[in-house]
């Protein structure tokens, strides 16, 4: 097995919240929407040199023009050569540029967000009820129709 | 990663999300996931591809039009690590006998860590407890740490280990890409570092005298990836 297996073996039936039902919002047209990407990869801006504690569920901002992002995730458990050689491998803001510039979307957000995966509460109680609402406002001051969602 | 589409939906966003785990992803009941089933750390798949990842955002873009969530579909594409198989690069010959082997290993690797410094731009991830000028001075304390087994003595504590042990290895595998002539697949720099290197025995080495003390499991466990452990 590989070296990835094993660990999606071991993580895959960590407990989660159980919920009863999914919600969903309608995503307007492609061409129109505002579009952000919220990774988990524990990335900080530029000379944020903070690794990631795993008790963290807060966020942090990504200006949209900064390509000098750091990777901070605590877990030595994944590849970090694919993200030191092409960020856009973890957080596809070029790939969203140009898609923007091809009018394939409507537009880029200003900023967009970082939290850091594998926490060690499984709860996830202070994403659900603090951190989580409070990047969805930051991103819905920013028009933000869609969110990709990206994790390492 | 699901619970924050939970969170956004609920806010009035679209979202779909790119999974590398796909029974987590069935497990939180988000609406949309696109699964990738490429290597951790890789989510958009190959690393300078850029038709490659376009294509994997708009595979998943196309989810946001299914109304019978939540849905989970499988990119066709399969990529896996590479770990049991290490990158091939030279490394840099013994040259001063008065340093230890690993501080000279790391001297001797200066010019392809500039290298990769220039050729990104300076982005980097060497720099949470010392820069590269004092990579050298981490790897001799973590062979103190090797032979004492305490932290104290080798002038960390659990946080500054692990940043530590994250700075050796960024500097490790940001070298290593210099001296590759292509991104090697995922985690054969990783399995080059900790195995093919003397600075990588030595942080081997010091993990396992950590945990044969006793340590706090994080200062030890979290040091190294788990399949570099042993």
């Amino acid at each position: 097995m590989s070296a990835d297996g094993s660990i999606r073996d071991r993580v895959g039936d960590i407990p989660t919240p159980e919920f009863s039902s999914t919600p969903v919002t309608t995503a307007p047209a492609l061409s129109r929407a505002r579009v952000a990407i919220v990774t988990t990869a524990g990335l900080r801006a530029a000379g944020d040199v903070r690794l990631w504690q795993p008790t963290d569920g807060s966020f942090t901002v990504l200006p949209g023009g900064a390509r000098d992002v750091q990777l901070s995730h605590f877990s030595p458990n994944f590849d970090r050569t694919g993200f030191a050689a092409d960020l856009d491998v973890v957080y596809p803001v070029d790939r969203l540029e140009e898609m923007a510039a091809a009018g394939e979307i409507g537009s880029v957000a200003s900023r967009h967000l970082s939290f850091m995966g594998a926490q060690f509460d499984a709860t996830f109680s202070t994403i659900l009820l603090d951190s989580g609402p409070a990047a969805a406002r930051v991103l819905r001051e920013d028009g933000v129709d869609v969110v990709l969602l990206t994790p390492v | 990663m699901g619970v924050l589409a939970r969170v956004f939906e609920e806010a009035g966003m679209a979202t779909v999300g790119l999974s590398l785990v796909r029974r987590q992803a069935e497990n939180i009941k988000a609406p949309r996931f696109l699964h990738c089933q490429f290597p951790l750390g890789r989510p958009l798949g190959r690393p300078g591809d850029v038709a490659f990842q376009t294509d994997v955002i708009r595979r998943a873009f196309a989810l946001l039009d299914r109304t019978d969530v939540p849905v989970i579909e499988d990119h066709p594409v399969v990529i896996e690590d590479e770990a049991d198989l290490a990158a091939s690069c030279t490394l840099p010959p013994r040259h001063d006998p008065d340093l230890h082997p690993a501080v000279d290993e790391v001297q001797g690797l200066r010019p392809a860590y500039n290298r990769h410094l220039e050729a990104a731009g300076g982005a980097t991830a060497v720099g949470r407890v010392a820069g590269p000028d004092g990579i050298g001075d981490l790897v001799q304390r973590f062979v103190t740490l090797g032979e004492t087994a305490d932290l104290a003595a080798a002038g960390f504590d659990v946080d500054t280990v692990l940043a530590a042990g994250q700075d050796i290895r960024a500097y490790y595998e940001e070298a290593g890409l210099a001296l590759s002539d292509h991104v090697p697949a995922a985690r054969q720099l990783e399995t080059w570092f900790y195995r093919h290197t003397r600075t990588g025995q030595v942080v081997r080495a010091a993990a396992k005298a950590l945990e044969t003390a006793g340590a706090e499991r994080n200062a030890w466990y979290y040091l190294l990836p788990g399949n570099q452990h042993g």
